[in-house]
């Protein structure tokens, strides 16, 4: 009789290693190698100039509406670079430079948001899902799949993203209760970037943390700065072990912040102030990352300049590239293709029809035109 | 051969592929030790254990989510939701992410997964329980829509199915689990996909039917022949989606006359689809109006009043006589 706490063990951590001042934690500090540091800050810089440029091309009208990451690098590097090739990865929409460090190329996904459907073939040697539009109905997607690799005696380990909107979905719940209990090797990570459109977290949750949710579901729930990316690549890697383990899912919350709007249809000073965003513009995780691996004799000064300059380069020729496509690309015809194995006697008809109606000179040919 | 119920049936049909194929996997809810609430899955959990014979919690999102996971990574998960009326929130898994990953991805991904779900009235069940909504499916590009109307079509029907690259919606009407039964053969049987049956060949009008209102629709044709002196030819649809036009145009071309019958409410359902289909095949030949036989546009009434919202032999038998007649 009476009231007593069940279970007075239960907490969350918050992990944190390189500050915003460049206070670093050298008892927490991962090791990792110089080709690892080399890989992810290569990586966060392709992601972070890679999005301004397509803000540019956006407004010059050269591709259609996309979701900026800006800020957001770190959370995504530093978490899909505790994989292995052989995982899987299941992204939502906002994981571009995740995407990137994954081997996506930029062409895709200039090609994507141009409305092409070329932009979402996954290479044959890899093993990620294309990203995934409905809110958090990707997060199911990682368990069944985690579910397979568990069955077939694999070690491979899925690692799925989404926001702290993403958090109110259902599949959210559902995904994170199935995983649990099927103990699949499932890595959920939320981005919480304070924002969902214009719904700031404090409408999303009531929770003082998105990590504690886990608790509820029985797996461990870790929340890390996640412009710090030594703090998300340890809480990664540590998941990710404990998944290939056989130790089950886990839940790690980055906390980061969405620099820019949400896509570029919207105009966050509508529905948030300046302040808060110039707070957290001077915690970018790129700047941050950057004077660490200069300290410590990773990346010289001069290293620096040169791959900010490859990187240019690339990012043009990626342009460069993906525009010469779009010039053969987009046959309306195409868009028959692939919804089966093979194509119904009905859609055969209506794609003969197209054909006529192209041959004779009414129909519309392909083609982006963003007006 | 043995004579066997539908239920029976489409057991054997989940072993049989269970057996051969270490890649098919069953979920649902109660699907294990229970062995469903129908009985579809029974022995199987205690067959193959609980690796293959999956008991989720209760959550159609993820288990239809789950499924299409597994597909992508080369299973070929068969799930159960145990009541079609509670798919409905396994709707934009199937719509948003199974329909569509062979198309997003280009032909790379595909999600070889089954839903099997039992759909339609007349078993005087709960609210919630006696729904017939395939136009649901059929209305969403990148499914099939699969509905047997009997123990033999069933097995051969899921054993396709199971098989099929791509994602298959398989209605089992709760009427027929149970209604009768047939000789099923042991050995390996397969239907194709998207075909038609003729059931009953006549001369002098089309019934186009499929699932638990086939049966109604060929007590109509005997009632017609027996009393009116007419022979019917009788169509069972079995694959909605995709429609097996060829077969429909055929029989209508010869007959001029068309009855559609099915369960689910009239608008925009199955009735409207073929309607149009056989105005633009075959306008010319028709002698008479195209008549629907069909639910209403209503929610299917508690179980009380059913049977006067399901079609039957009488209300099949009438609107024939006014094609006749016309």
């Amino acid at each position: 009789m009476g009231r007593k706490y069940l279970d007075p063990e239960i907490g969350v951590e918050l992990l944190s290693i390189l500050d915003e001042y460049g206070n670093l934690d050298a008892e927490l500090e991962p090791q990792i190698g110089n080709d690892l540091h080399l890989k992810m800050y290569r990586a966060m810089l392709v992601g972070r100039r890679f999005d301004e440029r397509m803000l540019d091309l956006q407004r010059q009208g050269r591709i259609g509406t996309f979701p900026p990451i800006k800020g957001q690098e770190a959370a995504q590097i530093g978490s899909v670079a505790a994989l292995r090739d052989r995982d899987w990865l299941a992204p939502s929409f906002r994981e571009t430079a995740a995407e990137i460090m994954r081997g996506r190329s930029l062409e895709s996904i200039l090609l994507y948001y141009n409305g092409y459907n070329e932009g979402t073939i996954i290479p044959d040697n890899q093993h990620d899902m294309p990203m995934s539009v409905p809110v958090s109905s990707q997060i199911i997607h990682a368990v069944g799949l985690g579910f397979a690799a568990k069955y077939r005696r694999t070690d491979e380990v899925v690692m799925t993203f989404f926001g702290d909107g993403g958090t109110s979905e259902g599949d959210f719940h559902e995904g994170l209760n199935f995983a649990a209990v099927y103990q699949t090797p499932v890595v959920f990570v939320c981005q919480n970037n304070q924002w969902a459109i214009s719904i700031p977290l404090a409408r999303q949750t009531r929770s003082r943390t998105i990590a504690q949710k886990a608790l509820a579901y029985g797996m461990p729930g870790i929340q890390v700065d996640g412009n710090d990316i030594l703090a998300v690549h340890l809480a990664a890697a540590e998941a990710v072990a404990r998944a290939r383990g056989g130790g089950g899912p886990t839940l790690l919350e980055c906390v980061t912040y969405r620099i820019m709007m949400h896509t570029t249809a919207d105009d966050p000073k509508k529905y948030r102030s300046e302040e808060d965003v110039e707070r957290w513009k001077a915690r970018d995780p790129l700047i941050r990352y950057r004077k660490y691996l200069v300290e410590k004799n990773i990346l010289t000064t001069h290293r620096l300049s040169e791959l900010d300059e490859e990187v240019e380069k690339e990012i043009r020729s990626a342009i460069d590239r993906a525009e010469e496509q779009m010039r053969y690309l987009g046959q309306p015809l195409d868009m028959f293709d692939h919804l089966y194995a093979e194509l119904p006697a009905e859609l055969r008809a209506q794609k003969e029809a197209l054909a006529r109606e192209l041959d004779s000179g009414i129909g519309a040919k392909g083609g982006a035109n963003h007006g | 051969m043995a004579k066997m119920t539908m239920v029976e049936a489409l057991n054997m049909a989940l072993r049989q592929e269970m057996q051969q194929d270490d890649a098919v996997i069953l979920l649902g809810q109660d699907i294990g030790r229970d062995g469903g609430v129908f009985r579809v899955t029974d022995g199987l959990f205690a067959e193959f254990g609980e690796e293959r014979v999956v008991d989720t919690p209760l959550a159609e999102s993820a288990i239809v989510g789950m499924s299409i996971g597994m597909a992508v990574y080369g299973l070929k998960p068969v799930c159960e939701i145990q009541f079609s009326g509670f798919a409905y929130q396994g709707f934009h898994q199937l719509e948003n992410h199974a329909a569509r990953m062979r198309w997003r991805s280009q032909g790379r991904l595909h999600v070889p997964m089954v839903m099997r779900a039992p759909y339609g009235g007349g078993v005087r069940a709960l609210e919630h329980h006696s729904e017939s909504r395939e136009a649901y499916w059929a209305h969403t590009p990148g499914l099939k829509v699969i509905i047997p109307s009997g123990p033999r079509n069933a097995r051969a029907l899921l054993v396709s199915a199971i098989r099929d690259p791509d994602p298959v919606i398989f209605y089992e009407g709760k009427a027929l689990y149970r209604a009768f039964r047939e000789e099923v053969p042991e050995e390996e049987e397969t239907l194709p996909i998207g075909k038609a049956q003729m059931v009953r060949s006549g001369d002098d009008l089309t019934m186009i039917s499929y699932g638990a209102m086939l049966r109604p629709t060929l007590e109509a044709a005997d009632d017609l022949r027996q009393k009116d002196g007419v022979t019917a030819e009788v169509i069972d649809l079995l694959t909605l989606s995709p429609l097996d036009t060829q077969l429909l145009v055929a029989s209508v071309s010869k007959t001029g006359r068309a009855v559609i019958v099915h369960e689910a409410p009239r608008s925009f359902g199955a009735g409207a689809e073929i309607a149009a289909r056989l105005m633009e095949e075959a306008f010319f030949i028709l002698e008479a109006p195209i008549e629907r036989v069909t639910g209403f546009d209503l929610i299917i009434p508690y179980f009380s009043r059913e049977k006067s919202y399901i079609p039957g032999p009488a209300r099949i038998a009438a609107a024939a006589r006014r094609t006749l007649n016309s």
